[in-house]
Order: C-alpha cells, then sequence, then structure tokens
C-alpha cells in the first residue's frame, strides 16, 4: 500500500523512519508506520521484532533516536507518556499499571492533574459509567482493582485511557490474558470504539486474531516493515510467512499412539498460594504413558501452584500424588527427580535457568548427584563436558560453546538448553509449563515436536499452558482449571473452543449442554 | 513557543546492562579505582601537611622495600587472609557474614584454653596440643557462625544484623576471660593470660629465603595456603561446591534443582565461622602467644575488604590479604616517620572499598551520555 492511497485527513498516526536501539540490538530500524483515524490496525511481528518498542516510543516511554512523529499532522516530539497522553495517545500495556488496593475510579483518577485539589470521585463515577455505557464495556466503577478478573482489569485500563482523552488506543497483546469469550466482547468493544473514529493499534502474534478483528496490518521482523496489508486481502499463511521470513508449516505431526499404563495420578490436591489463599480446591487426574494431557485456564488460576505441588516444592494440605504406582506425596525434590520427573518451568531465566553460570554447568543441574557426573563428592567436570556438547548437538542449541553463559542465550535456545537437560534423562513424567511462551514460530515448533517425541517415546506430559492453541493441538486429553478446581475433561479430538472457553470462566462441564454425550 | 525545561536541557545520562564485557575491562576498572581511591587519599595526607608523594613511598618501602616489612607484611596478612577465606565463602552463597571479627575472637578464645589449661593438664604431645587448638578453634567460630546461620535458614533473620551483633557479643565474652577468669596472676595487672608454652607456639617459618632472621612469620601462612587450596577444591571440583554456587547464584533455580538450601546455608555459615576461628588461633598462638585485648585490630572487618576486592577466589583472597597486611604495616610505618596519624591507612582502605564498589557499576553497566 502506498501513501498516496491515503488521504492525509485520515492520517491519525504517523511515525516517520523511527530508530530505536538497544544495547547490540537495533529494535526498531527506520520503521514508518501510519494509522488512519477509525481504523484498527495490527502491528504483528514475532517477539523481538519490535513492535512493543514501536507502540512504547508512541507513547512517549522511549526516546527514537531518529525519526518523528505526526498526530493528526501535527510534529510531536513526546517527553514522557504524559505529552502523548495530552496528544491523545493512551496505551494498555501487558502488564495493567493499576493499584490493587484501589478502586476502579481511585486509579483512573490517579496521577491526574484535574480536578487540582478536592478529589470529586462522584463527578469521575458519574463520567466512568457514562464512558462504559457509550463503549458496552462493563465495570463497577466502586470495586477494588484486586477483586477484578483479569478481563475486568483490562478493561478499567481501557476506560483509563478514554477517560484521558485518547483518540488513539493502542493494546500490547491484550487477548493474552483472555478466555475467548472475553476475547469476543473486547473485539466488539474495539469495533464500536473504531466506529466511533477512534483509531485501536493492536498488538500481536496471533494470526487469528489479526485476521479477525483487524482492518489493515503492518508486519514487522527483525526491527524492520516488511509489509504493510489490507486484512482482507490476506490470508493467515501469507500472514506468517511475512512475519516468519518463510513457509510455516500449521499442522504439526502428531502420531496415532496409543496411551499406556497410568504414570501420574493426582488425588484431591489441595494448597495454598503464597498469600496463604486456598489455591488448589480438591484437584484429581491422572497421566498415562504415551500421553499428553493438557491444563487450560486463564493465568493464576491454581496452575503454577500445580506444577510446583506436583514436583516436590509445594506443600500439600491435603490429597496424595502417586508416580508410577509409588506414593510420592511427600518425597522431596530430589527424590522426585530422582524418580524420573522432569520439569520445564514456568520462568526460564528465575527457575530454569543460572544466568552467569556456563551451559555445561547449567546442564547438570537436576543430575549432577549421580554418576557419572560425579562420583562420591567429586564432580567430574571432563565427563560433564563432554555430555554437554553431546546435549547442545542433539538438541541444536545455538551458542558459541559449553562455556558460554547462560544469560547470553536467545529465549528459545534456553528453552532449548532446559530441554536438552530435563529430557536428556529420559524423564518418565514431564510437567511443562507454558513451555513455547515468548517464544518465536521456529523455536515454537520445535519445542512441541521435541513434546510430541517425548510421547511417542512413551513419556507421560503434564501440559499446563494459557496458550489454548497450543493445549488443543497438542494434547490428548485437556483439563480445564479454574479457581483451582478442575471444571471438566474434554478429550482433544472432540474439544470445542466454546465450551472450553466457559470452563475457563467458571463454569462447570455437568452445567453446560452436553452435546458430545447426545451426539455419541 | 515551548521553551524546553531545565531537566531537558540537561544532558541524558543513561545505564545500559552490558550482555559482555571486553576481556580488558576486568583489568583496567579494578586499577583506575585502586588509582583513584590513592589519589582521593593523598588529597587527605596533603590536608596534613605532608608530600603524598613522599608518604606513599614511605608507605611502600615500609611494607615491601625490606625484608624485615616484608616479614611484618606478611605476618599481618596471614589473619587477613584465613578470615578472608571464611567471608568469601559465606559471601559465594550471597550470605552476608559480618561476623568474621567474632568469630576470630571466639577461636582465640577457645584455642587459647587448650593452650593453657588441656595442654598442661593431660600432659598432651606439642603437636598434638598444637591440632587440638586448631580443632577448637574451629569449633568454636563454626558454631558461633553456626549461630546466625541458623536464625537465618529456619527463621529468615537477617544474617548481616546477627552476626555483626554477635561480634559484640564475642568479644566481650573473650574479655571477661582476659580481664578476670584467666588473668595472668603474675601479669602486672596487664589486661592479658599468661603466655602458652613456647612449645605449642605456631612454629616460625625461618626456612622461607630473603626473609631477615628474628622475624615472626609462622606456621600460620603453610595453614592459610592450604585452607585456599581446599576451599577452591570444594567449591570448583565438588557437588557440594556446586550446590553453594548454584544457590549463590539462583536459590529458585536451586530450589527446582532439590537442593538442600537451608541446610547449605547452615553449613556454609559453619565453614566461614571456622575459618575466622582458625585465623584467631593463629594470631594468638603465632604472634600474640596469649590471649590478650586488643588480639585482633579488625582483621574480621577488614577480611570482609578483602574478600571482596577478590571476587571471593581464594587464591585471589591470600594476595589481597598480602596488600592490605602491606597497608597495616605501612600505617605503622607513617607514623613513626611521617609523623601523619595512624589512621590514614584506615582511610586508605575504606576508599579503596568504596572506589572499587563504585568502579564495578562499569563492569555491569554502559554509561551513555547525551
Amino acid at each position: 500500500m502506498t501513501e498516496s492511497n491515503v488521504q492525509q485527513s485520515d492520517i491519525a498516526v504517523e511515525m516517520r523512519d523511527i530508530v530505536k536501539r538497544f544495547p547490540g540490538v537495533i529494535a526498531n530500524d527506520h520503521v514508518t508506520f501510519i494509522a488512519k483515524r477509525g481504523e484498527i490496525h495490527a502491528l504483528l511481528g514475532e517477539n523481538g521484532a519490535g513492535k512493543s518498542t514501536l507502540m512504547n516510543v508512541l507513547a512517549g516511554l522511549y526516546a527514537p533516536e531518529e525519526g518523528e512523529i505526526f498526530i493528526n499532522g501535527r510534529k510531536m516530539t513526546f517527553h514522557s507518556p504524559r505529552d502523548a497522553i495530552e496528544a491523545g495517545v493512551g496505551m494498555v500495556h501487558q502488564h495493567f499499571r493499576l493499584v490493587p488496593t484501589l478502586t476502579v475510579v481511585e486509579n483512573v483518577v490517579l496521577g491526574l492533574d484535574e480536578p487540582r485539589f478536592k478529589l470529586n470521585l462522584e463527578e469521575a463515577t458519574q463520567k466512568i459509567e457514562a464512558l462504559a455505557e457509550q463503549y458496552g464495556l462493563k465495570i463497577t466503577p466502586d470495586a477494588f482493582i484486586w477483586q477484578l478478573s483479569v478481563g475486568e482489569q483490562q478493561r478499567v485500563e481501557i476506560i483509563k485511557a478514554l477517560y484521558r482523552g485518547a483518540q488513539i488506543l493502542i493494546l500490547d497483546e491484550p487477548t493474552a490474558v483472555l478466555t475467548p469469550q472475553e476475547t469476543v466482547e473486547l473485539f466488539s468493544t474495539l469495533r464500536s470504539m473504531a466506529a466511533k473514529g477512534h483509531t485501536i493499534i493492536f498488538i500481536s502474534h496471533k494470526l487469528d486474531e489479526v485476521t479477525a478483528i483487524s482492518d489493515r496490518v503492518t508486519v514487522l521482523r527483525a526491527g524492520k516493515v516488511v509489509a504493510v496489508v489490507e486484512a482482507k486481502d490476506v490470508t493467515k499463511e501469507k500472514l506468517a510467512e511475512l512475519m516468519v521470513g518463510r513457509p510455516v508449516i500449521f499442522r504439526l505431526e502428531k502420531p496415532e499412539v496409543a496411551p499406556g499404563q497410568e504414570v501420574l495420578r493426582a488425588e484431591d490436591l489441595h494448597a495454598l498460594n503464597n498469600k496463604g489463599l486456598p489455591a488448589l480446591k480438591g484437584v484429581s487426574f491422572t497421566v498415562r504413558a504415551h500421553e499428553i494431557v493438557g491444563v487450560a485456564g486463564v493465568s493464576g488460576n491454581g496452575q503454577a501452584e500445580l506444577s510446583e505441588a506436583l514436583y516436590g516444592l509445594r506443600p500439600l494440605q491435603k490429597g496424595k500424588i502417586y508416580l508410577n504406582g509409588q506414593n510420592i506425596t511427600k518425597a522431596p525434590t530430589r527424590e522426585i527427580i530422582r524418580q524420573g520427573v522432569a520439569q520445564v518451568p514456568e520462568d526460564r531465566h528465575k527457575e530454569g535457568s543460572i544466568g552467569d553460570m556456563d551451559l555445561a554447568e547449567n546442564l547438570i543441574l537436576k543430575n549432577y548427584r549421580q554418576p557419572p557426573i560425579s562420583r562420591g563428592p567429586v564432580i567430574s567436570w571432563k565427563y560433564v563436558f563432554d555430555f554437554a556438547k553431546t546435549l547442545i548437538r542433539r538438541f541444536d542449541v545455538k551458542a558459541p560453546g559449553i562455556h558460554t553463559r547462560a544469560r547470553l542465550l536467545s529465549g528459545g535456545n534456553l528453552q532449548k538448553l532446559i530441554l536438552a537437560r530435563e529430557l536428556s534423562s529420559d524423564p518418565a513424567l514431564i510437567i511443562a509449563m507454558h513451555p513455547t511462551q515468548g517464544l518465536d514460530v521456529g523455536a515454537t515448533e520445535s519445542v512441541r515436536e521435541l513434546l510430541l517425541q517425548e510421547r511417542s517415546k512413551g513419556a507421560a506430559i503434564l501440559l499446563i499452558s494459557e496458550d489454548l492453541d497450543e493445549v488443543m493441538q497438542l494434547s490428548d486429553r485437556i483439563l480445564v482449571i479454574y479457581e483451582g478446581e478442575i471444571m471438566g475433561e474434554v478429550p482433544a479430538d472432540r474439544a470445542d473452543r466454546n465450551e472450553i472457553g466457559l470452563m475457563m470462566a467458571g463454569a462447570r462441564q455437568e452445567t453446560l449442554n452436553h452435546h458430545e454425550t447426545v451426539a455419541a | 513557543m515551548n521553551q524546553p525545561s531545565f531537566s531537558e536541557r540537561l544532558p541524558r545520562i543513561s545505564f545500559e546492562r552490558r550482555l559482555t564485557a571486553p576481556w580488558w575491562l576486568a583489568w583496567v576498572i579494578p586499577i583506575a579505582s585502586v588509582t583513584l581511591a590513592l589519589l582521593t587519599g593523598a588529597l587527605i595526607i596533603a590536608s596534613q601537611g605532608v608530600n603524598p608523594w613522599e608518604a606513599y613511598k614511605a608507605m611502600f618501602m615500609g611494607a615491601f622495600g625490606s625484608g624485615f616489612g616484608m616479614a611484618e607484611t606478611l605476618v599481618k596478612a596471614i589473619p587477613l587472609m584465613l578470615a578472608g577465606l571464611g567471608v568469601s565463602i559465606a559471601f559465594r552463597m550471597k550470605l552476608w557474614n559480618i561476623g568474621a571479627e567474632g568469630q576470630l575472637w571466639m577461636g582465640a578464645w577457645a584455642a587459647a584454653g587448650v593452650g593453657l589449661y588441656l595442654y598442661p593438664a593431660w600432659h598432651l604431645p606439642p603437636w598434638l596440643a598444637i591440632t587440638l587448638m586448631m580443632l577448637a578453634a574451629m569449633l568454636a567460630g563454626g558454631l558461633w557462625g553456626a549461630i546466625p546461620g541458623l536464625l537465618k535458614g529456619v527463621l529468615q533473620v537477617n544474617e548481616i544484623i546477627t552476626s555483626l551483633m554477635l561480634n559484640y557479643v564475642a568479644i566481650s565474652w573473650v574479655l571477661y576471660f582476659v580481664d578476670i577468669l584467666w588473668r595472668d596472676p603474675g601479669g602486672l595487672g596487664f589486661p592479658n593470660t599468661a603466655l602458652l608454652d613456647r612449645a605449642i607456639w605456631l612454629p616460625k617459618l625461618t626456612w622461607i629465603p630473603f626473609l631477615p632472621p628474628g622475624n615472626r612469620v609462622h606456621f600460620g601462612l603453610i595453614i592459610a595456603i592450604v585452607a585456599a587450596v581446599i576451599l577452591w577444591f570444594l567449591l570448583n571440583r565438588t557437588k557440594w561446591g556446586y550446590e553453594v554456587r548454584v544457590i549463590g547464584e539462583n536459590p529458585e533455580a536451586a530450589r527446582h534443582a532439590g537442593m538442600p538450601i537451608v541446610r547449605n546455608i547452615i553449613l556454609v555459615m559453619i565453614v566461614s565461622g571456622a575459618l575466622a576461628g582458625l585465623a584467631g588461633m593463629a594470631e594468638m598462638s603465632g604472634v600474640a602467644h596469649r590471649l590478650q585485648r586488643g588480639l585482633s585490630p579488625g582483621y574480621g572487618y577488614t577480611a570482609i575488604i578483602v574478600a571482596w576486592l577478590a571476587k571471593l577466589n581464594p587464591f585471589g583472597v591470600l594476595l589481597v590479604a598480602v596488600l592490605f597486611g602491606g597497608l597495616l604495616v605501612a600505617g605503622d610505618q607513617i607514623q613513626l616517620t611521617m609523623n601523619l596519624p595512624r589512621s590514614i591507612s584506615d582511610i586508605l582502605q575504606g576508599l579503596i572499598l568504596f572506589f572499587v564498589l563504585g568502579g564495578e557499576i562499569f563492569s555491569r553497566y554502559r554509561i551513555r551520555i547525551r
């Protein structure tokens, strides 16, 4: 699309030749981005392509090294987010900027210059209710933020931007935290905002969403704009190719394998979260060999606690865990590892690796106690180095060598390093939490393939993920967790997104229309 | 129209994290830091009406310029080495043991008890008595270190505060013995115990070349070197050392690997305290030959600086301890010859630490000015 197609007066945002560097990388390399008034414009790209950086520049959080920004045709220089807000640019970040102990109204007026001295919360409340009404955003103005679900909190962020007069609204991966139903609601809100003349910029790497909601798409790859296209003129496959730079296969080879013996049995697990509140309230399930069991759910519904409890990292208040028929309920983590349980932790940097140690030292984290890595109290580094070299090659970890520090690896390579370590012991059970979160398409593919390979080899895999597509694609059975309880279980080949979405929002399977039993 | 505000007219200074540092940076930064510390020290010396260049020359010659000076430097370095090794292993696990001073005093006290009372009472052979003195010192120092370790591991009490406060308890405890219970009746009222029997003094290292006869360098030097080798081996070659390093670098990853964190916190504090206790034994049996007030002029605190400057490397600790031993000797030297207060050497210690800590930011961050 060339510029002449766009009428000058239509243009709400024009960013011209933006350059933003970070140590070692050019996040935005002469990026030109144009969004029209009243359109929903998707900014598509892999992690690290520079989408968030570009939008943080537009929102006044980063100062670009080069380039110009025009809002409604006027050249702007933003020194802070405040300048951007004054120019009508609002941003809803991936991680919300809300104060949990304050109410919705208080959060909305927080930081405003008006009123100068005396808070007039009634007036603010009325204004918020009017906005909510106008855009179809369901909100309770005097509720505290901590009482709200993630979806509701997102609405507060949108209201906050509208309250400040945002004409241009940037949303950074807004659907990552939503159930499918909440996503549908959000999209209808966004459409009504666009119809009223707002410009919506929608950052995403999910192709389905981009084609579903946007009018136009700007695709970024490695800091550069590779295409600007009309959404109706383009296929999902084409977008994927533009984003990744090569054709992408969407279907994973998932071989037919009959499930084997029961490996993991969890019975009535109860555990508390870090705040001492119940996080697991009677979770029971089994995982068999040759089987991937997916746990779907919105983040913060007990998934982290479940993963920790199974790995011996969180004490159970009640319930029993059996591994291959043996009771491991009270076993320490060390023993659980020895019994052949591998874990892909939620946070690669904090839990899964030691940034300032080298790859070899990271690779023996789980088996340093066992011969031939160590004999008696002494570690045989000679053996460790051979072991590390073999694993790096086998799992295709791209690094200068085994003495590279782990924190220099990219997200995808670090995840491969962790998988190399965890899978090297031929585990009986793998607990994988968000194994592809934040990875680019290539790394995601190889991680998923590795998990499927382990399934073929006979491992039992518990896949905990917020990415519903991933869960549906990889799993044999899907459990849906909500507030520490399993809402229901569906076989993956008969899984219905809508049904899973309702369970993710707290509906029990029994209460839903049981069309599959009817059909059967 | 829009005047840029004051803050906008200032150059923007930003810190950017380095992913990799060039190899020479690891050398340039400490050298530049120490140079800056010495330059700042020069200002202070000049303010006392003394030519800083002359003062530094006198200090260097005093500490390293003669066989006698070198010997005294080593004597002062021995407790710094042992206590510095102790501090360094605790710091490896990010346990901020500030209690080496107290652990050192407790070690000296236990060793003195064995030497003054058990040795004559049980008619022990001298080698066995010295061994027992070492073990007693390690036990006492280790137990003194175990207290903050237990409090930290079991109850999550801040070890900086507990280990620091236990220093005062330890010193008061030992002085109670020095002044009252174990006071030398023939000591003409001086606050010290009787001398140890000459047979159980740590032997002098008369065989070291270049050192003048009659110097005070003792067997503690060998103990310190052996301790450094053992510590290096433990840290780098054993499962336990690997655990200590992983827990220090990333306790959450250690937890996910099933490492016994609480046990290691206590164990490392015991080892740390035991090494500091050994420093006390060496100073008592090798230099003072008795328990007395002022046995340690704060070796346990200087050891913290030593460990930090050595980047917690055991062999680095040996080297830095010699430099700081030299600084202590030089302080005495310039007091005599240049009429400067002895505290100049304390000031220099502080300045060096200050600048080296400050300089570390340049190894981790790149400073950009726009």
